[in-house]
């Protein structure tokens, strides 16, 4: 199928700002999709408030535009209701890890079948660039005019303590693995969770003075280097990118579904 | 078999004009026209690599097989 086949024509062009790193997700997103032959009607895209949010809006799968930081709730009603669909959850970092924190840590724990998305532009654009849990200290923000004094998540580290079984981070300028990192992602049998950096020229990029999103995505390769990468060693404020975990473990709806067989009697 | 060769063509409603194809491009095909949109300027360079299209955040940039002699 061709990309447009994915798209919800009559909403494009889309709202996100020129430049945002949202729309290269979304972009590769449909790529990975299409590589994976899956059908539009076996996916189903819940997502919750946000810029990043919006994308559910965009893709022409099942679709459920949720409440905010509720998203992988709504998800797992879903898949508990018919394991058998793909569901692909895109989150923010703020509705991912705050306001969502407590749904993105027990779905991880449960590792039920999910594929969480997570685009990092360490701010709320939406509503006027407020600092968010990724912003990091010393990041300014409209709600941090002299600089955020709280310290950053690290999205990948939290997931897999959490106990996520399949956790990547990649960024909007490695497109090329971004596509393979979401399609092991969505295969991936359990809880997935995919990190992408995404600029946010509007607000993380213009209030912490980096530039345009040209320059915000050159950040990504210069700043950045394969997981286990010697160069690692010698900087480490570089940022690993690649796939940290990816493990069989036991999935949340396999399990109840052995627990009914149980209740029913059968062995 | 060989892959074919692709033929790329620019979205004008959908570009928004961020220069990121711009940018990226390894040869330099691509430019911003006078509308500040992106435009093919170069097409004899294009090395069919792909890469505008997927760090498109509109979409705009699409393209098609097409039949190389």
């Amino acid at each position: 199928m061709a990309i447009r086949d994915y798209i919800r024509e009559r909403f494009m062009p889309h709202i996100w700002c020129p430049g945002c790193g949202h729309g290269i997700v979304m972009n590769n997103l449909i790529r990975a999709v299409e590589n994976l032959e899956l059908r539009k009607r076996d996916i189903v895209m819940v997502s919750g408030i946000g810029c990043s949010a919006r994308i559910s809006g965009y893709l022409d799968f099942h679709t459920l535009h949720t409440l905010h930081g509720r998203a992988l709730a709504f998800a797992t009603g879903v898949k508990m209701a018919r394991p058998e669909l793909r569901i692909l959850v895109p989150m923010g970092d703020g509705d991912a890890t705050a306001i969502g924190g407590n749904h993105f840590i027990h779905a991880a724990r449960r590792n039920i079948d999910l594929t969480a998305v997570i685009m990092n532009n360490r701010i709320y654009g939406m509503t006027g660039g407020q600092y968010s849990p990724l912003s990091g200290r010393g990041k300014a923000a409209t709600t941090a005019p002299l600089g955020n004094i709280d310290q950053a998540f690290d999205i990948a580290d939290l997931a897999m303590s959490a106990g996520a079984s399949f956790v990547a981070r990649t960024t909007t300028y490695h497109a090329v693995s971004m596509i393979k990192i979401l399609e092991k992602a969505i295969m991936h049998k359990g809880f997935s969770v995919v990190e992408i950096l995404t600029q946010c020229p509007t607000y993380f990029g213009r209030k912490n003075r980096l530039g345009s999103a040209v320059d915000m995505m050159k950040a990504y390769k210069t700043g950045t280097t394969p997981v286990g990468s010697e160069a690692k060693k010698e900087d480490p404020e570089l940022i690993e990118r690649g796939i940290f975990v990816e493990e069989d473990r036991p999935e949340y709806c396999t399990e109840y579904e052995n627990i009914i067989k149980k209740a029913m009697g059968v062995h | 078999m060989k892959k074919k060769k692709r033929k790329r063509t620019v979205n004008i409603e959908w570009c928004k004009g961020c220069g990121i194809c711009v940018a990226f491009c390894p040869k330099g095909v691509m430019d911003l026209d006078e509308s500040e949109k992106a435009a093919i300027v170069r097409p004899d360079d294009c090395v069919d690599c792909g890469l505008c299209e997927l760090r498109c955040p509109d979409l705009a940039i699409e393209s098609e097989e097409i039949d190389t002699p």
